[in-house]
């Protein structure tokens, strides 16, 4: 019989190891999954996961004129750890708070929404200076989205959850109308799209030879803001007492509904913000799929990355290997796309499943005696 | 009193086997040791106390004893026969009922719907008939069709009670159950356990409550840390000299002394405060009136759940009332400040809790005193935290009232009940608030925390700070309070020199006597 004994302490070593062990029992469960497939499965978590590392490697360690063809794979990594990053990294401090946004994806479409409104009203030849009221839009986009789930729930104790979940759907149907009427591209032979965006709207690329763009850096200074906050300021200790304790905050003097507010109104509109970005650096106009996933995706982020905001930007490169892994294991492999999310699922099912021996230790008794 | 070891013999006489023999148990968490070695001798239709400090291993014992857990080695012999109580249905089947300090009773239930999930099927109207017989036989009034949100806390145990009775039990254990009756209560409590143990019901009674235990028992076996410190007939004893066993060494009573108290100025005053439930389980505020001057300590006495975490959140301010003018500190209306603002003004707050409401399990003690002194104390000036201040301030308080914890700058679960309890009530001692409100300042803590807390409650008010302790503990309420006033459905009583009052008196207006009445109870009456 295998029994939990509480911990005196909490352990801060498996707090840190434990999303170690949830990824190798996710490549485990993984090997065996393959196999079932009928792959073989050394090779299919090679190509699934090691690869992108592996040409990372190839880049950091060839002369130059070699390297550079290996950097495209790990800076599309980066690519797609941006929108999870930024997302992530809210999605921890909300859930600090013990406020649970699941709808991200919401937020995230709003943000793409508001944002691709600038884009779309401004008015010809306009430069890059446009960036920052587009950006500005998005993030204010996600705020709103979110400040409904908050309104809810701090006047009618509605479940946050659900509310801001079931705004996902309502995001996405205002999307698609948007982009099937008021947003269509007038000169786009009837496809549900906008017009492209003009140049001043682009996020600027980084690295030439590749789609880096300046949302990296944005990521990385929200991620390293944020975790001051949290660190250093009273507004995180705020959050982390009202999300452990709320009474020990109303004790301390802080208000709860206002730190429902801060945490929605933060996780969305870094959201907003993350679907002004995504949107600007890749598809380049409205359409009905803009990758509003990562919004649910930047859940597994936020814990992955133990609720730190900084955790979250690792977090985010993890996930998103297992979207360009996904991608190349489509191409070689012939495995069907569903086999990403089946990782991502997986990885969150083990993660939360490690979490429990932080707070517990594992004891095997003879059944019968305990 | 007896040599510890000498009980536990082979009763190969003509004498009957006890009901229930320990012999040698020990139990082990990791290396640390809760029960060493633990003999206990239950003869039938004997009342048996079980004394200890917390900690001592009492709760670690019975918890064996009713098959929750199993103990590291040693042996339990049930009327001379060596048995070994895998789970707590195996301890009902053989006749063992017990009530726990914390009631397992659902609120939403009715007391039949509840008695029926512990017993097997069976038809509803019969068992209220059971009920209501088992309820007169033994003087436990309960209507069972009645929801048992609606019931007092003593009638919640009564419920528990007679589950344990319909399943007819020769040894019933009680852990800790007056902490939340009133004496009248407790009276007819022990009416109940006496023709229980005339009838051959041995009862096993858990507690600290030194006087009870001399009124109830007719034998004891004391702990401490862990091992049997001795056997005794607590009638022969007294509750000094138990309490001397109990604890080890001689400990530090805290006596009132005659202060001349009262001739400060008046530094708290709540003044016709009203204030209505939150919930449909809370208690509603009528018209609650008090002065409380520097220099005196004031108590208020009463059962739980009368109002005393409603007092106390309006005095916080976590509740804020309709008006300013309820609440003054130091002559300022602060009915509708927030906690931050009264404590600027001087106050300082222990609530009842100290998990999860005046402390945070999960933070460090230095984050702790963030959360009382984040403004008041100027640590986080302009918002950010400055936190050499923090542990600056959670070292002095270590020190200051002997906190002990296991490293530097340990998370607040992890220090015992009466380490946190002096924690939290030193954060606000040191401070030298004007106004101390506290309530519950030494529920569950051990008698040396206990008397460190009460001895630092009595010099601040000797430094002319006004102390206001609202408590359930009649003992802690007549050896630290000057005056004495008592909560009873959400009302106050006027309060009363301590030297006028008596637990008989103070019993009364804790059942309600005459809760409009602000005379003192006469002395026919009580």
């Amino acid at each position: 019989m295998i029994l939990l004994d509480p911990r005196p302490q909490p352990s801060r070593a498996l707090a840190l190891l434990s999303p170690v062990i949830a990824i190798v029992l996710t490549l485990v469960a993984g090997g065996i999954l393959m196999a079932a497939m009928g792959k073989d499965p050394v090779e299919a978590l090679s190509i699934y996961f090691f690869q992108p590392f592996k040409e990372f490697w190839l880049w950091l360690t060839l002369p130059p004129g070699e390297a550079e063809m290996w950097l495209y794979t790990p800076s599309e990594v980066v690519v797609k750890a941006i929108p999870l990053a930024l997302i992530g990294a809210g999605l921890a401090v909300c859930f600090r708070a013990n406020v649970w946004n699941i709808g991200a994806a919401g937020q995230y479409t709003l943000g793409a929404i508001t944002g691709g409104w600038i884009a779309l009203s401004a008015p010809d030849g306009a430069s890059g200076i446009w960036l920052v009221p587009y950006l500005a839009a998005g993030a204010l986009g996600g705020m709103a989205w979110a400040a409904i789930p908050a309104l809810l729930r701090v006047r009618f104790n509605a479940n946050e959850i659900l509310v801001s979940l079931m705004l996902t759907y309502v995001a996405a149907q205002l999307l698609d109308w948007l982009v099937r009427g008021p947003f269509k591209d007038p000169a786009g032979f009837g496809f549900p799209e906008s017009k492209e965006f003009q140049d001043g709207f682009i996020m600027p690329v980084l690295v030439g030879g590749t789609r880096l763009h300046l949302g990296a850096v944005l990521a990385i200074v929200a991620a390293v803001a944020l975790w001051l906050m949290m660190t250093r300021t009273m507004k995180g200790f705020q959050v982390r007492v009202i999300g452990a304790a709320p009474r020990a905050g109303a004790f301390a003097g802080f208000s709860q509904d206002r730190t429902i507010w801060f945490a929605l109104l933060l996780s969305g509109g870094l959201a907003g913000l993350a679907g002004a970005v995504e949107v600007s650096a890749t598809v380049q106009q409205l359409q009905p799929q803009i990758s509003a996933e990562y919004g649910f995706v930047a859940i597994i982020v936020a814990f992955l990355g133990r609720l730190n905001p900084i955790g979250a930007l690792f977090g985010a490169l993890i996930l998103a290997v297992s979207y360009i892994g996904g991608e190349n294991a489509q191409i070689m492999l012939k495995l069907p796309k569903a086999v990403t999310g089946i990782f991502q699922g997986m990885l969150l099912f083990f993660l939360l499943a490690c979490d429990t021996l932080i707070h517990y230790r594992i004891r095997l008794a003879a059944p019968g005696r305990a | 009193m007896s040599a510890p070891a000498e009980q536990s013999g082979d009763h190969a006489g003509s004498q009957p086997p006890p009901l229930l023999e320990a012999r040698g148990i020990v139990k082990k968490f990791g290396d640390f040791a809760a029960n060493d070695d633990v003999a206990l001798v239950i003869q039938p239709g004997e009342k048996h106390a079980l004394l200890g400090e917390n900690g001592a291993g009492k709760s670690t014992l019975v918890k064996m004893i009713y098959g929750v857990m199993q103990p590291t080695s040693g042996e339990f012999f049930w009327n001379g026969r060596q048995v070994v109580i895998h789970k707590p249905a195996e301890a009902r089947d053989m006749g063992i009922g017990m009530v726990f300090q914390h009631f397992s009773v659902f609120d939403a239930l009715s007391v039949v719907e509840n008695i029926a999930l512990a017993l097997p099927p069976q038809p509803m109207r019969a068992l209220s008939e059971r009920i209501r017989q088992v309820s007169e036989a033994y003087g436990l009034a309960i209507d069972p069709g009645r929801a048992v949100h609606t019931l007092s806390v003593g009638e919640k145990q009564r419920v528990e009670i007679i589950r344990c009775l319909l399943q007819n039990p020769k040894l019933l254990i009680m852990d800790e159950p007056t902490s939340v009756l009133t004496p009248q209560e407790t009276e007819l409590l022990f009416q109940t356990l006496e023709k229980l143990a005339a009838e051959g019901c041995s009862i096993l009674y858990i507690s600290h409550k030194l006087e009870e235990v001399k009124a109830l028992c007719d034998a004891a076996t004391i702990l401490r840390h862990g091992r049997v410190v001795a056997h005794c007939d607590p009638k022969a004893e007294t509750a000094r000299s138990m309490a001397e066993m109990m604890v080890g060494d001689q400990i530090a009573w805290v006596e009132r002394q005659d202060r001349a108290a009262g001739g400060g100025p008046v530094r708290l005053k709540i003044d016709h405060l009203n204030l209505a439930a939150e919930s449909e389980f809370g208690v509603t505020l009528k018209d609650l009136s008090l002065e409380v001057h520097g220099g005196e300590v004031v108590g208020i006495a009463g059962v739980a759940g009368e109002g005393q975490a409603e007092l106390m959140e309006a005095l916080t301010g976590e509740v804020l009332s309709d008006s300013d003018a309820t609440i003054h500190i130091d002559g300022v209306p602060m009915g509708r400040a927030d906690p931050t603002k009264r404590r600027l003004a001087g106050a300082a707050f222990v609530p009842e809790e100290r998990n999860g409401h005046a402390a945070v399990g999960a933070l460090t003690l230095s984050e702790n005193i963030i959360l009382a002194h984040h403004t008041a104390e100027g640590i986080a000036a302009r918002g950010w935290i400055d936190f050499s201040k923090a542990s600056d301030w959670a070292g002095r308080v270590r020190e200051g009232f002997d906190v002990r914890a296991a490293s530097e700058n340990p998370v607040a679960a992890s220090l015992s009940g009466g380490n946190l309890q002096k924690f939290v009530v030193g954060r606000e001692i040191l401070r030298e608030p004007g106004v101390l409100v506290v309530s519950q300042p030494t529920w569950g803590v051990d008698a040396g925390a206990a008397s460190v807390i009460r001895r630092a409650l009595i010099d601040l008010a000797a430094k002319g700070s006004a102390v206001l302790v609202i408590s359930q503990d009649l003992e802690e309420i007549f050896s630290i309070c000057d005056k004495i006033a008592v909560i009873h459905h959400g009302r106050l009583s006027k309060e009363h020199p301590a030297a006028e009052m008596t637990p008989e008196k103070v019993g009364l207006l804790m059942g309600g006597a005459h809760p409009e009445d602000t005379e003192i109870p006469t002395e026919e009456m009580a």
